[in-house]
């Protein structure tokens, strides 16, 4: 967990009702980036952005559907002109509902199959090591993240899930007994097809102190800290 | 004009809502196999004309009423008797 170079920017956007947005940057600043947050009517992302991240929390009160509202925030426009650049954007629980809604991520959340808010640790395989939000995972390491949500049920028909099965886009997979919402072939994080955005129902944000029981959250999070200064660099 | 669109899971999505409704009634006595929920959105349009309605509330259901890969949705148009 050192810091090494630079700290990259990856701003946290706040939309009316997202409740993580203070954890996420609390937990990236830790990992050793700026993370400012950053308004849903803001039409631009701060200069020198080098990922952004929308977390987790009720946006627009879930009203209609979880993100349906918030992905028409001016914001938005902006993430999605970032995202088809190749810039990283990582959402948590309501930030990968909003990205679903939005066609940046595959696939659909629908309310848990046991109709309850789920609120407890899960462990996870990480499907995908080689993605800019995993390199810190270790191959066969199971991790220990919290989930929050009500709906969490990730869905694809059985035509698309074969897709992203070969394309290598379902990153994080509930561990076997453990899927704690119905989520379809285990899923709990997707990325797009070219790997610049990923989503997951499990909170890494919550998982970066001891004191909380976990650090695995710290692995994804450090991962994108980790590509966010590569690509820093990069550019310079 | 006024228009009622009728936004449902599609088949063979997993609908939990509609089993808890199913299983409720089922519990009241009443001889259900299945029932599904779904969410009614009533829209009240500016334009008169049908056909630009129609054209509005597709586009309306394609960008936000429904979400395509897991629900269907009907458009029913309450168009006025002609004078």
């Amino acid at each position: 967990m050192t810091e090494r170079g630079p700290r990259p920017l990856i701003p946290v956007v706040v939309f009316p009702g997202s409740n993580d947005d203070r954890d996420a940057v609390r937990a990236l600043e830790g990992l050793g980036a700026e993370s400012p947050r950053v308004w849903h009517t803001d039409e631009e992302l701060p200069a020198g952005t080098a990922a952004v991240v929308l977390p987790g929390g009720f946006s627009y009160g879930d009203y209609l559907r979880c993100g349906a509202i918030a992905r028409f925030s001016p914001i938005m426009a902006a993430v999605t002109r970032f995202a088809a650049e190749g810039g990283l954007v990582l959402g948590i629980c309501n930030g990968f509902q909003i990205l679903t809604e939005a066609g940046l991520l595959p696939g659909a959340l629908r309310p848990n199959e046991s109709l309850r808010f789920v609120c407890r640790d899960v462990a996870l395989a990480v499907e995908r090591h080689d993605l800019p939000f995993t390199t810190r995972c270790e191959p066969g390491r199971e991790l220990s993240i919290p989930v929050k949500h009500g709906d969490g049920c990730w869905f694809a028909d059985p035509v698309l899930l074969a897709e992203l099965e070969t394309d290598g886009q379902i990153v994080l997979r509930y561990a076997s007994g453990a899927n704690p919402n119905g989520a379809v072939a285990n899923v709990a994080g997707v990325s797009n097809a070219d790997g610049n955005v990923f989503g997951l129902m499990p909170h890494p944000e919550h998982a970066v102190d001891p004191l909380l029981g976990s650090t695995d959250g710290g692995l994804i999070l450090g991962s994108l800290v980790d590509s966010a200064r590569l690509s820093l660099a990069a550019a310079v | 004009m006024k228009a009622t669109v009728l936004v449902r899971p599609k088949p063979g999505i997993l609908d939990p809502q509609g089993q808890a409704v199913e299983g409720s009634l089922r519990h009241l006595g009443f001889d259900v196999s299945e029932a599904r929920v779904g969410r009614v959105v009533d829209v009240e349009l500016s334009t008169d004309d049908p056909q630009e309605a129609r054209a509005q509330l597709e586009r309306m259901c394609e960008q936000l009423l429904a979400n395509p890969l897991i629900e269907s949705y009907v458009i029913d148009l309450d168009v006025p008797a002609p004078a």
